[in-house]
Parts: C-alpha cells; structure tokens; sequence
C-alpha cells in the first residue's frame, strides 16, 4: 500500500488572508511618523509657538486606529478587523488610565522634593512659624497615633466578625452582617467624621470638641468593613480539610480557629490590615472634622487638637500665608510624604503576600 | 434494627473556651450593625435643630433648610454621575485588558500599578486637580464654549481658571476608576475558561469571544462595580472642596465659574468655623449625604446579591 500524495504549489494556509505579524507596531509607528510630520510643517510655517506633542500623540493615535481597521479589514475581513480595533481601543484606554498617575506622581516629587529635602521638614512643628522654614513633625506623630489607635481598634472587631462570619455565622444575623458590612464599606469619609463629632460633642456636651481620639473613631468606622471583607476573604481560602482534620483529633472549636485557621491566612490577614492601613491613612475629611489643625505637637490623644499628614497639607494650601510659595511648597512636601508611606505600605503588604501566602487558584 | 443508634446526634462537649469564643464573635459583629445604627442616630439626634433652623441662620439667602441642601444634594449627584460616565467605560477597557489582552507575564504589574491609584490620598488628588489638571483643560473648555457653547450643557462665559464641575468630575473620575477596575478585574478573572476555550474553539476572535462569554457572566460585577464607584465619588470630600470654585445654586452647565458645589465639600469648607446651629445644619447635610449613599450602595448590594443566584460569580 502506498499513499499517493498530490503535490500543489506551497502556499502556507496558516498565514494565509492574514496581516504580519508586527503590523499594528509599523502602522502605529507609521502614523506617529505622518502626524509628526504634519505638526512639523505647522510649526515651522510659523501657525503655533511650539511644536504640539499632545496633538501629534491624540491625532496620530486615532490614524493608527483608523489605518489598522481599514487594512485588517480589507486583508481579514470585517470580525478580525473588529477585533484589532477592540484591542487597540482597550490598551490605549489603559495607557490613558496610566497618565494620571504619572502626571501626579511626577508633580508630587518635582513639587514636593525640595521641603521634603529640608532637614527641619522631620525634626521640627509648625509652632511660631511664618513664610517658610518649620517642618511636619507634629502631623507625622498625629498621623502615627490616631492611625496606630485606629488599627488597634479595628483588627480585633475587624478580626473577630470576619471570623464570625465564616466560621459560625449562620442565618439572619450573618446574613445581615455580610450585607451591612459591605453596605459600611461605601460610607462616605466625611460622614465618619461627622457621626465622631456627634458622639462625642454630645457625651461631653462640648460643641467645639476637638481630640486625637475622635479621629481614631472615625477612622475605625472606615477601616472595620475593610479589615472584615479582606479577612473573611482570607478564611474562606483555608480548605475545609484542614479544620476537618483537626476536629477528628479532637482539637476544640476555637483552637482549630487559634492554632490552624488563623495561621494559615496569616499572611493574607496580614496583607488586608496593611491595605486598609493604607487606605485610611490618607483620609482628611474626617480628620479635618474632629482632630482639627493646631501648629503645635501633641502627644495627648484626649485633649486638645491634634495635627495630621493629610489635614496639614490641607492646611498649608488652604490658608497660605504672606509667603504663598513656602506654605504650597510644604503642601506638596507633606502630599510627597504620605505617598511615599501609602506606597510603602502597599508594596510591603504586595510582598508580604507573594512571599507567605499559599498558592491557591489563579 | 439501627433506627435507635442512628437517630442519636453526638453532641460535641462545651468547653469554655468555645463559649467565650464564639460570644466573642457575635459580639464583635453585632458591634458593626451597632455602629451603623448608630451612625444613623447620633446624626439625626443632632441635626434635629436644623430642620427648625430660622432663615438668618443659613449662610447664603435660604428659607429652610430642605432649600438649603438641594442645590447642594443636586451639586453631589450631578458630579458623581459626570464621574462615572467617564471612568465606567474606561474601567471596563482596562479591567479587560489586563485580565485579557496584556502578555500573561505583565498583566499581575500592571493591575498593580492601576491599583496604586486607588492607595493616592483624595487631598493629593486635590492639590494635583488645582495645580496641574485645571489649568490643562481650561483652554480645551475655552475653544469648546466658542465652538459648541449652542449646547447647553457648554453654554458660556467660559472658566478663567478651570476649577468647575467638569474638572472635578474628571478627578472624580480618576479616582473611582482603580476601584471599579479592580472589581471587574475579578469578575473578569472568574469566566469559566472553559467557556472561553469553546468560544475560541468554535472561532470567535477575542472581542467575540469577550461579548459572548466574558461579558454576560460579568454584567452583574459591573453593575456593582460602577454602584460602588458612585458611591465613592459621592462621598468623595477634599478633591471637590479644593478644586471646586463653588456657588449653591442647581446649574447644568459644565465650563462656567458658577458650579453647584457638593454636601461633603461643603461641609469641609464650612465646618472649621461654623458654630451654634450652623454646626447641626452641617450635620443634617451631612445626615442627607449618608442616606442618599445608603441608598446607593444598598441598591448595589442587593442587585449583586439577586443576580449572583444564577450568573455564577460566586
């Protein structure tokens, strides 16, 4: 037996009726290098005071967009040309997702380095301070203390209902947690400083309260549903047959939970509490509301206002003095601060969780 | 003849420990309902005066309250629904394509970088609207009310300085887009691949393939994912207080200097010095602000909660 087989001219049907490979890259290029071209002769003709980056990157863009749906379109056919269209459109949406947030990082370290850079910007308050010199001390230890006690407050309660929720709530009363816990998490920030204002104005029956104290309050408010959504999230991820295990030794309920449960999710718990760190320690609104603005240090939660990051640089733009500059260059000194603390924050909780977690799912 | 042996449940033995324990638990989560009740009850117990509030107790020319709060109530929905129209659209675009178009080995950085948006203070985001974004846009907003100021929405005189309502809608925007993003992301994530693979199987391209398996099973998601977005950028406080120049008044249009301004803005810019009753007007513009949010984010919730039934994202 042998196979015949017809031989006909090579023609690779796997490439066949399609574009190559690098086209979106070289038409991309293409049309910079046409739009480039046209803004150039704009300029040297004299019509506009400087060459047009911005329009020479929006209209070669849409060219580059137009030019590709036309060639996939006649080479391909209108679905694959569609698809090339979609996959344009969605990473030029991310690359414009991406301009804020270089915009801003880049304002905040050219606008803040110089006070940041200032010696007095970590040792000294604003005490007695007019124009420029002083420094953030006061808001750095304010910042450190009502977002420590916040945390204090919030991880245990945090904590506990997550565990409630997945351990042994069952029935109306979990079921109404899970759904006002994720009802907490869309209170607005300034609503949590209102409602401290309203406590404590009320049970110390002082109008013009003002303490370090409130201000954790508020936080906690803002910072309990996130500590519960992160951590429940964690202690669904431990599998069953871990506490199953445990229950055939005949190992409690709650130490199952202590000794087993918690250790696993370690690192996730972890990651949760420095995420909503993070998150909390940029609020302002509330912050603004019961801890006040003070020039001072105070180390005294109880009494008296105390300074905070975020309120500071509030403060230094909001009410500028004779010597405008000095004031928003501190404003950026501070805004510069808490990015970097925030950032640290997120990328210590990022690692923390690569390294410790299990690898579960995708 | 095994009926009696197995009707006979095992009861485990109460320790203390357990006991204490779980109460623990309950405790701590009843504590969470407890706070919002409480919430709700401490802002209402002191905005009780405003709502009798004399019209020379108002700042700005106002007969009661309820007049007082609506432009302000009007200023907060309109901006919030401007932010969203901008960063839904674009949110989904970037939720899919890190989920689906970016190189498998990037995609994992580059969520984390649309993440770190999310973690940027609102007071940055407000000293970067004033100082960098307003005065950006402001010729933009200058050529749009020449060309297209017919339109009501652009009808002028145009801005001077860029601080009106459209520009804190756009960082409005910025600043819900990593929080829907994130969400979709991982609804987005949580396709069925095998649903995938037959589409792709069966030779759909991408983009087919992405409305027909990836979009339908995420429809809840985004719905939720953009409820919760407004929520944020209604209760979002110190970008609008700074950005915006404001003027209590209802206006659609977008580019001029008067701007109907928002409750929490408001409230941050007048709180430092209010006193007596201005102080529980505040708290009642604040207490309106929390229910419309309430409102909001319930809604959400429970559309999530009724689709998840049978979409699957569970």
């Amino acid at each position: 037996m042998t196979t015949m087989t017809v031989s006909t001219p090579v023609s690779n049907s796997l490439t066949a009726g399609k574009l190559p490979k690098n086209t979106p890259l070289m038409v991309l290029a293409a049309s910079w290098i046409v739009v480039g071209a046209i803004f150039a002769v704009v300029f040297m003709s004299g019509a506009t005071e400087s060459y047009n980056w911005v329009g020479t990157l929006f209209f070669g863009t849409v060219l580059y967009c137009v030019v590709l749906y036309l060639f996939s379109y006649f080479v391909e056919g209108v679905r694959r040309a569609k698809d090339r269209l979609v996959t344009a459109l969605v990473t030029i949406a991310f690359v414009v997702a991406l301009i804020p947030l270089v915009s801003l990082v880049g304002t905040t370290l050219i606008n803040g380095l110089p006070a940041f850079l200032t010696p007095t910007f970590f040792t000294e308050s604003q005490r007695n301070v007019v124009g420029a010199g002083g420094g953030a001390l006061h808001a750095i230890v304010g910042t450190l203390f009502v977002t420590g006690l916040a945390t204090l407050i919030s991880v245990p309660i945090g904590l506990l209902t997550a565990i409630y929720l997945t351990e042994y709530g069952r029935g109306r009363l979990a079921r109404g947690i899970t759904f006002f816990v994720d009802v907490m998490t869309g209170i607005p920030s300034i609503v949590a400083g209102l409602f401290a204002y309203a406590l404590f104005s009320l049970l110390f029956n002082d109008p013009g309260i003002r303490f370090g104290f409130g201000g954790s309050v508020a936080l906690s408010v803002l910072m309990i549903p996130v500590v519960v959504r992160s951590s429940e999230e964690m202690l669904k991820l431990v599998p069953n047959e871990l506490r199953e295990a445990a229950y055939a030794l005949g190992v409690p309920k709650w130490l199952t939970i202590v000794k087993v449960v918690l250790p696993t999710s370690l690192a996730g718990i972890v990651t949760g509490i420095m995420i909503s760190i993070s998150r909390v320690i940029g609020e302002t609104a509330p912050l603004l509301i019961i801890a006040g603005f003070t020039a001072s240090m105070n180390y005294d939660m109880f009494s008296e206002r105390m300074m905070t990051l975020p309120v500071f640089v509030y403060n230094q733009y909001a009410s500028q003095g004779a010597d405008s500059q000095a004031y928003i260059d501190r404003a950026w000194a501070g805004a510069l601060t808490l990015i970097v603390i925030v950032m640290l924050l997120n990328l210590v909780a990022r690692l923390v969780a690569r390294t410790f977690s299990p690898k579960l799912g995708r | 003849m095994t009926t009696a042996v197995d009707r006979i449940a095992i009861k485990a033995k109460e320790r203390p420990g357990d006991r204490i324990f779980s109460t623990a638990t309950v405790v701590a989560g009843s504590l969470i309902l407890a706070v919002l009740a409480a919430v709700a009850i401490f802002l209402f117990v002191q905005s009780v005066p405003a709502f009798m509030a004399a019209p020379d107790d108002f700042k700005g020319d106002f007969s009661n309250f309820w007049s007082y709060v609506a432009p302000l109530a009007f200023g907060t929905i309109w901006s919030a629904f401007l932010a969203l129209l901008m960063a839904v659209p674009v949110a989904i675009a970037v939720a899919l394509f890190i989920s689906h178009f970016a190189p498998r080995k990037l995609a994992q950085g580059l969520g984390y970088l649309i993440d770190l948006l999310a973690a940027v203070p609102s007071v940055v985001f407000g000293l970067w609207g004033i100082g960098v974004l307003a005065p950006l846009v402001q010729p933009f907003y200058a050529s749009l009310v020449e060309w297209f100021g017919w339109f009501p929405l652009f009808a002028g005189p145009v801005s001077g300085t860029g601080r009106t309502i459209f520009t804190v809608a756009i960082v409005l925007a910025v600043m819900v887009l990593p929080i829907i993003t994130a969400i979709c992301r991982e609804i987005f994530l949580q396709t069925p691949v095998l649903y995938e693979e037959a589409s792709l199987a069966l030779g759909a391209t991408r983009w087919e393939m992405i409305t027909m398996a990836v979009l339908p099973f995420g429809r809840a998601g985004i719905i939720s994912a953009a409820m919760l977005g407004l929520g944020r950028a209604l209760g979002e406080t110190m970008a609008v207080a700074m950005v915006l120049s404001p003027s209590p008044q209802i206006l659609f249009q977008l580019f001029t200097s008067q701007n109907p301004t928002t409750i929490a803005a408001n409230i941050a810019l007048n709180f430092p010095e209010a006193h007596g009753v201005g102080v529980n007007i505040l708290l009642a513009t604040g207490l309106v602000l929390f229910v419309i949010t309430l409102i909001v984010n319930m809604i959400a919730r429970v559309i999530i909660n009724r689709r998840k039934a049978f979409s699957g994202a569970n």
